[in-house]
């Protein structure tokens, strides 16, 4: 490890600096222990996309609810946002209080000169390596099914990051206020990331979805990464929808990444 | 540790195991448990509501995309029929499994809920046997709701269905003991990954949501293998009132592997807390 062996400078490292060294922990822990977190991070898409693009799928016939394609090329890409999304928030839930509560590293982290913004920057830069990883993994696999129609895949792996990156910075402002033993996760991944994941067009068009709930489906950064993912791979993406779409998810972010900063420092820093 | 005179009369268990394993007691685990979960109801609504949403999922959206499977008896019939009884043989399994796996990993190596337990006049086939089945309790609950949604959806059409619920008991049971005895094995929380690893492709694989036809010959001996496949053959079944001897088959898979879960569980916690 080369942290270690650093001399010391005497000098505060510079912001960005100071979350790459956090993103530099997570990697030395990560070479060690990758072969656990194998499935979490890029088998269980894998295993959606053979059971429901493959298996499922071949019990159905094209038609209007899958845009005139197959079931497989119609899921494909949203699997992979979908699969980002559960990755991004499931490292940013129980990890997050952990480093909090149990393991305390953020403790030790801020500690130095590191800040709890730095941290968190360097939390979510994590949070996005591990997704592009997974993402990179899930689009070559795909690829050997047949998965995909043309080189918009490229722009699905992006696509699937942004939005699992929109979900991590939520997550983590909830992991930051967190003060029990995680029983409200409990709660949030049942009631909302679950149905989030059925609901926001990821296996069927939300356009099945009665009306007067179809507004749950439009709120769900999910639904916008989806039509996103669809839009780049299958085509017929049109520029304002787009540009609303990534909007959303920008937005997101910020706020989450905002309320997270704030209850960063308040928990770390007083 | 306390070894427990067994006195007469008290059932067969206690004649037949070895003093000191069991002693009739497994009732103070399930109170202990009931007792616990009073405080958190809300995870503990949560289980039921999973199941829900997945029903909702496949009557407004995937049921659309498929018209008609053939069932088990050849004929068709629709798609949400088909996937219900599947989900209630699948959510029985899940529940299962998260309780004898998170649940009794955490109170086995950081609470250390059951050496205290093993200080009391308790064996470890009575920690085996109270928290399988307070799983079973919970996921017969479980069951019981989501069966009377499915009639609520109009989806029972036979009288066999009735036996659905202790189908899905014995479901329960058969994980509870297998991921219980599995769970006595996992040093680190990050190895629940292997569990997930070994339950999330058996829900998407066990002919759950599609007919067994799909896969190729080679791969359906392998499907055959997996448990979950012999509850969801049970339930679906039973579902639309086909019965045949082949039903024996799946049911006996089940009952022995919640025979040797059950076993393999309390030599478990014999070997790693008692000696």
């Amino acid at each position: 490890m080369t942290v270690a062996s650093t001399s010391a400078t005497g000098r505060v490292v510079g912001s960005w600096r100071a979350a790459w060294l956090r993103v530099e922990g997570h990697w030395v822990w990560y070479r060690r222990y990758w072969t656990s977190n194998l499935y979490s991070s890029g088998l269980q898409p894998l295993l959606f996309l053979l059971a429901m693009g493959v298996g499922f799928g071949s019990q159905v016939q094209p038609g209007a609810a899958t845009a005139g394609f197959s079931y497989l090329h119609f899921v494909a890409p949203a699997l992979l946002v979908a699969g980002a999304a559960q990755n991004a928030i499931g490292e940013s839930s129980f990890p997050v209080l952990s480093g909090f509560k149990w393991q305390k590293d953020y403790h030790a982290v801020t500690a130095t000169p590191v800040s709890p913004g730095q941290l968190l920057g360097g939390q979510l830069i994590w949070v996005g390596l591990r997704l592009f990883l997974a993402g990179s993994v899930y689009v070559l696999v795909a690829w050997a099914f047949g998965a995909w129609l043309n080189a918009g895949v490229l722009l699905v792996l992006l696509v699937g990051v942004a939005t699992g990156l929109s979900c991590a910075a939520v997550v983590m402002a909830i992991a930051a206020t967190t003060y029990d033993e995680g029983t409200r996760f409990t709660s949030i991944f049942r009631f909302v990331v679950m149905p989030m994941m059925l609901f926001s067009g990821t296996f069927f068009p939300i356009s099945q979805i009665p009306e007067a709930l179809r507004w749950l489906a439009w709120i769900s950064p999910l639904w916008h990464g989806n039509e996103l993912a669809r839009g780049v791979t299958l085509g017929g993406l049109e520029v304002l929808p787009a540009l609303g779409h990534v909007a959303y998810l920008v937005a997101m972010f910020a706020v989450g990444g905002l309320l997270a900063r704030h209850y960063f420092y308040r928990r770390l820093a007083s | 540790m306390t070894v427990l005179e067994s006195r007469p009369g008290r059932g067969l268990l206690p004649r037949v195991l070895p003093p000191g394993l069991y002693s009739g007691r497994a009732k103070a685990i399930i109170e202990r448990s009931a007792l616990t979960y009073s405080r958190g109801w809300l995870v503990f609504l949560s289980g039921f509501v999973e199941p829900l949403f997945y029903l909702l999922a496949f009557q407004i959206g995937f049921g659309r995309l498929v018209a008609e499977v053939t069932g088990p008896d050849g004929q068709p019939m629709s798609y949400v029929a088909f996937v219900a009884p599947a989900l209630l043989a699948a959510s029985a399994m899940n529940g299962a499994v998260f309780d004898s796996t998170f649940g009794v990993f955490f109170k086995f190596r950081y609470d250390r809920t059951y050496d205290a337990m093993l200080a009391t006049p308790i064996g470890p086939f009575d920690i085996a046997l109270g928290e399988i089945g307070w799983a079973v309790l919970r996921g017969g609950l479980y069951a019981l709701a989501f069966f009377g949604v499915m009639t609520g959806m109009g989806l029972v059409v036979s009288p066999w269905a009735l036996l659905l619920v202790p189908v899905a008991l014995l479901v329960s049971f058969a994980f509870a003991a297998a991921g219980m005895a599995c769970a006595t094995f996992l040093r680190s929380p990050s190895q629940f990954d292997f569990i997930q690893l070994a339950v999330v492709p058996m829900f998407l694989f066990s002919t759950t949501f599609y007919p067994l036809t799909v896969y190729p010959e080679v791969l359906r001996v392998v499907v055959q293998c997996l448990p979950l496949y012999h509850g969801v053959e049970l339930t679906r079944g039973l579902s639309v009132g086909v019965l045949d001897v082949s039903m024996l088959g799946h049911l006996a898979y089940l009952l022995v592997l919640a025979v040797l879960g059950l076993y393999g569980t309390s030599r478990r916690l014999h070997r790693l807390l008692l000696r």
